[in-house]
């Protein structure tokens, strides 16, 4: 192993990084571009609901109710005057996604303290967000259907009506349940999975494909000099990113970074070097930059996307896709992510998950180092 | 400084070298030519450690190549057909970049640089990216990329493919200074007037080397089957030429048909036979090639 030689490769790649401005942007623009996406337009969290009212009563009531959802910020009010014509119509053109109709004998029946039935008309297009929605507006209904009793029973004097039993919610961590506070810190992992595995499974397979390769084999560099030098470059790029996705996370969507940063950065790390060896790794075999980027793409990239819980809860996932997940290192960097962010759990609670990323990057590596070698055929 | 014992190479099913032996001394330019898929650039990455040869032995140096790779490499230049230069990176770079990966000292360096960039005429150029430069520059560049570490033994995949014939001129000047300080120099061309300005040439065909010799002894050797026909109807002549007894081939030259004869084929018997008019011609490297190869192709299909 000797130092010059190391860092030849490392100044080599840098310059390569630096002077190809389509792996810069890769690098650089990519990873911000999915931050503020992902920051700002896709949020899993649903409000501001478009409503129509179909408000068939017309009475003070009925008005009162319909009072309820605008003031509400779930909800905000295409039309008070609508039909369901209108709602229908509004729903075909995804303009509106929940109908109410109030029927014309709200107020009496709520007079006579009698049952009345509100219909909810609903674009269950997005399940989701249609059962959210729906629970939003039962609440919302309920709550007044209550309050309305409540008045009736005081009315006829027989004192304060109390519910049998009363739910009172607290949210431990992430207690304003916005989507972004867990997806921004999901997001680094998927953000240094571009970096490492797509960039890095390009760096090798050029240099066969270049005809580079056979000229470096016949110098005396050794094949950990070339290994290293290479990681050496793009992990300084992946944790530039790092840096980025921390200043935006936490500066610019005000994510809360309640744990440990040394810690966090420590776990990047590790993660950040495995998944740079396995880029490196598939390059070396595959000594084809389309086959390699192809194959880094579905077994890292996607993986890190789908399989991590960066979006999509493993435990819903069908069983055997969740055992499939045990496999998928950025599952477990995806769980350090959002423990240390949102919880500030320290290694007493993340050890075994580091434990994962420390076997894996050390057997990666050893694959990687092993699969350099220093002849072609 | 360079031997080959009995090396054979193979590719699964495929004989790419097969028992090739051969010897080199110090400061000789040997060039090794032979149609595409000869086994020339096999050759080459097993003498300089790329590909390990199925069996027999190869000496760098002397040095066991498969022993002591890594003394061999600090030994050994090695220009690959394809050379392995950065695009984006300067001239300069290029050059920083191998020196740093054999190791060489900076002040040796500098001066090392200095003196190739002089010699090659392409000091003016150090900061230009190599993607931006000529053919024949980027062959220069490669060739200054190999020669920074002083290798005794220089080894050359058909360094001049592609080049402009003043530019492989100039190469070929650079490389006689450099074995006129006693360079090895091993250099596989399809180019015969470059074979033409080696010490010694071998033909390698279909995995053997088939003949090994100065190029004047190969040209002294061939004369005797080489002819030459003047014709009014080249085509006529040459059909006929193919199918008469005693000839391995007509090959139009410019004006005129080179007629090969097969060994112990007479002269005068060819000429009754086919009609046409032989007169004695003095063979090129080109005229001895192609009548060698041909020779071969008989050898195997007889």
């Amino acid at each position: 192993m000797s130092y010059r030689r190391f860092h030849a490769i490392f100044r080599k790649e840098m310059l390569h990084i630096m002077r190809d401005w389509r792996s810069l942007m890769m690098a650089l623009a990519v990873p911000l571009l999915l931050l503020l996406l992902f920051g700002y337009a896709l949020t899993l969290d649903v409000d501001r609901i478009p409503t129509v009212i179909y408000d068939q009563s017309h009475t003070q009531q009925s008005r009162e109710l319909a009072n309820r959802f605008s003031g509400s910020r779930y909800f905000e009010i295409v039309s008070r005057q609508g039909g369901y014509a209108e709602i229908v119509k509004g729903i075909d053109r995804s303009k509106v996604l929940l109908g109410v109709v109030i029927p014309r004998d709200f107020a009496r029946h709520v007079e006579s303290g009698e049952a009345v039935a509100v219909q909810l008309l609903l674009d269950g297009s997005d399940s989701n967000t249609a059962s959210i929605a729906a629970g939003y507006a039962e609440s919302l209904v309920l709550a007044y259907s209550t309050e309305l009793r409540e008045a009736q029973l005081i009315r006829r004097g027989s004192g304060k009506f109390e519910p049998p039993i009363d739910v009172r919610v607290r949210v431990l961590y992430n207690n304003e349940m916005k989507s972004r506070n867990f997806i921004v810190p999901g997001l680094i992992a998927v953000i240094l999975m571009i970096i490492a595995a797509l960039l890095t499974s390009l760096t090798v397979a050029r240099e066969w494909e270049n005809g580079t390769m056979e000229q470096l084999l016949s110098t005396p560099v050794r094949p950990s000099e070339l290994l290293l030098g290479k990681l050496s470059a793009y992990f300084l790029l992946g944790m530039a990113d790092m840096t980025i996705a921390l200043i935006v996370g936490v500066g610019v969507f005000g994510v809360p970074l309640r744990g440990n940063m040394l810690l966090l950065i420590f776990c990047s790390a590790l993660f950040l070097f495995g998944a740079l060896c396995w880029g490196i790794f598939l390059s070396t075999v595959t000594r084809s930059q389309l086959l390699a980027y192809q194959l880094s793409l579905l077994s890292s990239f996607l993986p890190a996307f789908l399989l991590s819980g960066f979006i999509f809860a493993i435990e819903n996932m069908p069983w055997i896709i969740q055992q499939f997940t045990l496999i998928v290192p950025a599952r477990y960097f995806v769980s350090i992510l959002q423990g240390i962010f949102l919880k500030g759990v320290g290694v007493q609670v993340v050890w075994g998950q580091m434990l994962f990323l420390g076997i894996y990057a050390t057997l990666v590596f050893t694959l990687a180092n092993r699969k350099m070698r220093q002849k072609m055929a | 400084m360079i031997k080959l014992s009995n090396v054979t190479r193979r590719f699964g099913r495929l004989t790419a070298v097969r028992g090739l032996s051969l010897e080199i001394s110090e400061s000789e330019i040997f060039g090794l030519v032979g149609p595409d898929g000869a086994g020339k650039s096999t050759t080459l990455r097993m003498l300089c450690g790329l590909m390990d040869p199925s069996e027999g032995a190869v000496e760098v140096a002397g040095l066991d190549v498969g022993k002591h790779l890594d003394q061999v490499k600090d030994q050994i230049g090695y220009m690959a057909q394809k050379f392995g230069l950065y695009g984006d990176l300067t001239v300069e770079e290029n050059m920083l970049f191998y020196s740093d990966l054999f190791g060489i000292d900076p002040a040796e360096r500098d001066r090392m640089m200095a003196e190739y960039l002089e010699m090659t005429r392409m000091t003016p150029f150090r900061d230009r990216p190599a993607a931006k430069l000529s053919g024949g520059m980027k062959q220069k560049l490669a060739l200054m990329c190999t020669l920074l570490h002083r290798p005794r033994v220089l080894f050359l995949d058909e360094p001049t493919n592609g080049v402009d014939p003043l530019s492989r001129r100039d190469f070929w000047e650079i490389l006689y200074r450099l074995a006129k300080e006693g360079m090895t120099i091993l250099v596989s061309t399809a180019y015969l007037d470059e074979a033409e300005r080696c010490n010694r040439v071998g033909l390698m065909h279909k995995g053997r080397m088939i003949h090994c010799d100065t190029p004047a002894a190969l040209k002294a050797q061939m004369a005797p089957y080489c002819f030459r026909a003047e014709a009014a109807d080249h085509r006529a002549v040459r059909a006929v030429l193919q199918k008469t007894e005693g000839v391995l081939g007509a090959e139009p030259a410019g004006a005129a048909l080179h007629v090969y004869l097969l060994e112990g084929a007479r002269r005068e018997d060819v000429e009754r036979a086919s009609g046409a008019r032989l007169e004695p011609l003095e063979p090129s490297l080109e005229d001895v090639f192609i009548a060698l190869i041909r020779r071969e192709e008989s050898h195997a299909a007889a």
